[in-house]
Formats: structure tokens, C-alpha cells, sequence
């Protein structure tokens, strides 16, 4: 998926096709079993951030909420990995229809037309929609992190079932497959390693949307709103960041040097996003807190995410500090204007993952920007690829921006997003699940 | 002075505060209890439905002064009555008891009696 990894592929399948006359692309591939075995490991690993993020959210809501909150994030697994196997891995890599809105291949319909597809990496195709397929969950499980304590089950489900078929596939597309049109943008096509602009772009700002459009919880802002459970918030993150190795550095769909580079941008940019914004927290608040620590976690992952297989360490360090000061700021911004984005869904993976896809090009080695050089035919500076990020980030915006407001306002004639007053005060646990989170046979 | 305790729905805590501090009446002890009473609650467990022994409820404390008895009462009915849906209350919505207080004092200056709530 990645564009100097598909460039070197390439390379590699044209220079075998000059030496032995074969056609390289399909079923005659190789495996490389060492390349499939991190593919493997990465899969498992990315399947890890949803529990995991089911856990930071489920710390961070009340404890009326916490089934509801975790289930926002299990239910994703199954509504959207049924929906990748069956049209979605179609709609994002399969080629170009209606004028390149999504992808379409009949043979990826049901997945049944790779059953024994070797990709030109080595790879078997199943790894790699599979690998893909965990990314389609958890982009809208990302979303409900602004929309906590107050959205009705029904609506919820059928709202990612939906989201991901309209918004997250042809972003994907768009982004990734060799046909889509940001992946050609500019000189060597708009940089989104991991998911920037596809997974926390598209899903902060569609939480941003969602929020506004829901409304706030009952009582925000007067009534404190405690988290039920920091521990395992903490646990969260950590199971997140142990993920986003996979996230990150499996993208690379290799197991090789990008990979290696990716690996040391994700750890690097992580720590600096925890320490910058455990430093600007002390300084604001007197008080470090556990929380503000994985708030910087996840600020620095989410920023690195679209950078990871073009910045050095050092690019990485600093993206990550950028973005966790700026997420911070985001966040006091928020308190500021009011609106109700319960978990932060806009205010870390929204705003972190604009920082990363535009500041990324100031940090861009250099083996890249000759690579883009020689694509466009003599030079390529780094403003032209701002230019690249930045309309690639505002068509993000806007699309999913868009289509989240429709899909929300079609969806909320048939099935009420919000949860009904009495539901909310009795919390998403009893009132679509009816269960408790703690102490259920015998309370305390 | 009097008691008055308060047993009431988890989910009406937010009610009963909110109208016990409309009612100017903000020095209030709350704690997680629960107990048997003509309410039934089912869960669901694996597709059987359970009916838990003992059901969580909330209980607040409130000391006052002879003259705020009937406004607490009032606020905490105000808060704890279920109304929704159309009912004028639901069986659960719980109970206030009122015992006489003998005394109060203030631990950090040692006064007594009414001033000391």
C-alpha cells in the first residue's frame, strides 16, 4: 500500500520481467515467508487497538456506560469486518468506476477470487486484506469516542455499517489503491503511510460532525462526568501503542528496511507526543496527570501515522511534540467553545492527524524528494508537496464532513441517533444491553 | 434537627442533586447501597434472563434544620420520581425516612446543635 514499497515492487517485477520474460503479476509470485510472517504478526497486532481502544474509551465514560462504550468498538469488528469481506476490500482496491468514486473488482466480491492470489511483495493476498480489513474497523470505532454516553445502539450500528461502505471505502481508495487520485497526486502522490487523512482524519472529523449534529449529554457542562476507570484507560493506550506497530510499521506491507524505518518514527514520535504533553501539562495544570500522558501517546502515534515511512527519527520527534502541544491547545479550544466531543475523537485523532499529514513535509527525507524529483521531471520542492498534503487533507475534510451530515440526517428519520432521555440517565448498559459493567449477579 | 435519608434509582441521582441544589440545599451525603424491596430487575446473562437478589440503589443523607424538612422531602420527590412515559411514578423509585438528630457538631471548631449543619 505504500508508495515507495508498490514503486520498489515494481521495479523489482519489471526488472524480473526484463531478465526472464515472464509475467510477474498474478499467481506465479513467490511467497516470502519472511515478509508474510510480519504481515501475520502486523494483522494480529492491529486487531489488538480495538480492544485496546475499547478499553481507553471504556475507562473514560461513566460507569452507567462503560458496556456501551466497549461494545461501540466490538461491534465494529463484526459489522465491518463482515461488510470488507463481502464489498469493501472490492470498493478500496478493486479499479476505478464511477469516474473513480471507489474501486470495483467482481473476483474481490465475497473475497473469493483470491483464494490462492500471491501478491507481487510475496505475499498472499488474504494477508493483505485481512491486514486491511482491521483498519476498516477501526476508523469508525474511532468515531464513537465523540458521540459517548448518548448514541442509540441501532443508530450507531447502522451509522458505521453505512460510514464505512460511503465515507471510509472511497477514501480509501482514493488514498491507497494504485488507481486512486490522491495516490497520483503531484509528483509522487499525496503521503499517507498508515492512515492519516483515511483513518483520523476522516474519523476526527466525522466525530466532530456527529457530535454537533447528536448534541451533548445530558447536564454537559455543568454535571462532572468522572471516568469510571482510569487503570484501564491506561491499559488501553498501552495495548494501542504495542498496536500501532503493526498499524504502522505493517503498512509497509514488507518486511525490510521501510519497515525498520517506520518501526523507529512510531516509537520515537510516540514518546515525544507522552513526554511533551506530560511537560506542558505540568507547566499549565501543576499536576501530570496518567491521563494527559496517553492523550500524548496517542497524539504522537496519530501524527506519525501518515509520516511514518518518509521521516527520520529526529523528523519524528518533532512531529510528535507539534502535535501533542497542538492537540492540547485543540482541547482547551474545545472547553472553550462548548460543543460535546465527549472522548476527544476530533481534538486527538482529528487535529493530530492534520498536523502530521501537513507537517510531514517539512521533515520528508531526502531520498524521497529526489525519488519525486525524477518523477516530475527535473524538481519537486518541498511547498509543491505542502500544496499535495494540503489539498489531499482538505478533500479528507470536506468528503467525510459532508457525507457524515447526510448519512446522519438520513439515518435519523428512520432510526433517532440519540438515545432517549431516559435511556441516557440510566446509561447504554442497562438500557440497550441490560447488563452492568461491574458486580453483575451480585451488586458490590 | 432531623435525618432525613433517602434511598433512591441510581439513574435519578442526577435529578435528586440538581433539584436539592435548586433548593439551596447543598450539604449532602451520598453512598452506593443495595437492597430488596417490591422492585424486580432483569438482566440478561447468555440469553437467560436473571433476576439479581439484591438491586443497586443510592442513598443520601441529609441533615437539616426542623424548618427545611418539607423542602428537602419536596426536592427530593421532585428528583427521585419517576415520570416519564406517562406514569406518575414507578414501583422502585424508593423511599425517605426521617429520624430525629440528636446532635451535630462541627469537627473543626467544636460547635453544636443547629448552627453547626
Amino acid at each position: 500500500m505504500k508508495l515507495f514499497t508498490k514503486k520498489l515492487s515494481l521495479l523489482m517485477g519489471l526488472l524480473l520481467l526484463a531478465a526472464t520474460g515472464t509475467v510477474w503479476a498474478g499467481e506465479g509470485n513467490n511467497i516470502d515467508t519472511g515478509a508474510t510472517a510480519w504481515m501475520l504478526t502486523s494483522t494480529a497486532l492491529v486487531l489488538l487497538m480495538i480492544p485496546g481502544l475499547a478499553m481507553f474509551y471504556g475507562g473514560l465514560v461513566r460507569t452507567k456506560n462503560v458496556l456501551g462504550t466497549m461494545m461501540h468498538s466490538f461491534a465494529a469488528m463484526g459489522v465491518m469486518s463482515v461488510i470488507w469481506a463481502v464489498v469493501g476490500y472490492s470498493m478500496c482496491f478493486g479499479d476505478n468506476v464511477l469516474g473513480g468514486w471507489f474501486g470495483w473488482n467482481p473476483d474481490y466480491i465475497g473475497l473469493r477470487g483470491i483464494d490462492t492470489s500471491i501478491m507481487e511483495g510475496g505475499v498472499p493476498e488474504y494477508v493483505f486484506t485481512m491486514f486491511q480489513g482491521k483498519f476498516a474497523i477501526i476508523t469508525p470505532a474511532l468515531i464513537a469516542g465523540a458521540f459517548a454516553e448518548r448514541v442509540s445502539f441501532k443508530g450507531y450500528m447502522v451509522f458505521i455499517a453505512l460510514w464505512g461502505l460511503l465515507v471510509y471505502n472511497p477514501l480509501c481508495h482514493w488514498v491507497w489503491a494504485e488507481d486512486g487520485f490522491l495516490f497520483n497526486l503531484g509528483a509522487n502522490g499525496a503521503i499517507d503511510f498508515a492512515g492519516g487523512t483515511v483513518v483520523h482524519i476522516s474519523a476526527g472529523i466525522s466525530g466532530l460532525v456527529a457530535a454537533l449534529y447528536i448534541g451533548a449529554r445530558r447536564g454537559f457542562p455543568i454535571t462532572s462526568m468522572p471516568p469510571s476507570n482510569l487503570v484501564m484507560t491506561m491499559i488501553g493506550a498501552g495495548l494501542l501503542w504495542v498496536g500501532w506497530f503493526g498499524f504502522n510499521a505493517g503498512s509497509s506491507v514488507t518486511s525490510g528496511l521501510s519497515t525498520a524505518q517506520a518501526l523507529t518514527a512510531t516509537q520515537v514520535a510516540a514518546a515525544s507526543g507522552a513526554l511533551t504533553w506530560l511537560i506542558v501539562e505540568g507547566w499549565h495544570q501543576g499536576k501530570a496527570t496518567a491521563l494527559g500522558f496517553a492523550s500524548g501517546i496517542l497524539a504522537g502515534l496519530v501524527a506519525v501515522t501518515p509520516a511514518a515511512g518518509v521521516v527520520q527519527p529526529m523528523g519524528a520527534l518533532a512531529l510528535g511534540a507539534i502535535a501533542s502541544v497542538i492537540c492540547y491547545l485543540a482541547i482547551l479550544l474545545k472547553n472553550r467553545l462548548g460543543y460535546d466531543d465527549s472522548l476527544d475523537a476530533f481534538g486527538v485523532h482529528g487535529v493530530g492527524g492534520i498536523v502530521g499529514a501537513l507537517l510531514l513535509t517539512f521533515f520528508i527525507r531526502d531520498s524521497w524528494m529526489e525519488e519525486a524529483a525524477a518523477a516530475a521531471g527535473g524538481s519537486w520542492t518541498v511547498m509543491q508537496q505542502f500544496g499535495v498534503q494540503a489539498l489531499a487533507v482538505l478533500i479528507a475534510i470536506v468528503y467525510a464532513a459532508v457525507l457524515t451530515l447526510v448519512l446522519l440526517w438520513i439515518i435519523n428519520k428512520f432510526i433517532p441517533m440519540r438515545a432517549k432521555t431516559n435511556d441516557e440517565m440510566k446509561g447504554l448498559d442497562d438500557s440497550y444491553h441490560g447488563e452492568r459493567a461491574y458486580g453483575m449477579i451480585s451488586p458490590h | 434537627m432531623k435525618l432525613v435519608t433517602a434511598i433512591i434509582r441510581e439513574t435519578q441521582l442526577e435529578a435528586v442533586r440538581t433539584s436539592l441544589i435548586e433548593a439551596e440545599i447543598t450539604r449532602i451525603t451520598v453512598s452506593s447501597v443495595s437492597g430488596h424491596g417490591r422492585q424486580v430487575r432483569e438482566e440478561i446473562y447468555r440469553g437467560r434472563k436473571v433476576i439479581p437478589g439484591l438491586i443497586p440503589k443510592i442513598k443520601i443523607e441529609v441533615a437539616v434544620n426542623d424548618d427545611y424538612v418539607q423542602t428537602t422531602i419536596d426536592a427530593i420527590i421532585k428528583g427521585a420520581k419517576t415520570t416519564d412515559n406517562g406514569y406518575d411514578g414507578t414501583v422502585g423509585d424508593g423511599k425517605i425516612f426521617i429520624t430525629p438528630l440528636e446532635e451535630t457538631i462541627r469537627i473543626r471548631t467544636g460547635e453544636k446543635g443547629s448552627s453547626a449543619i
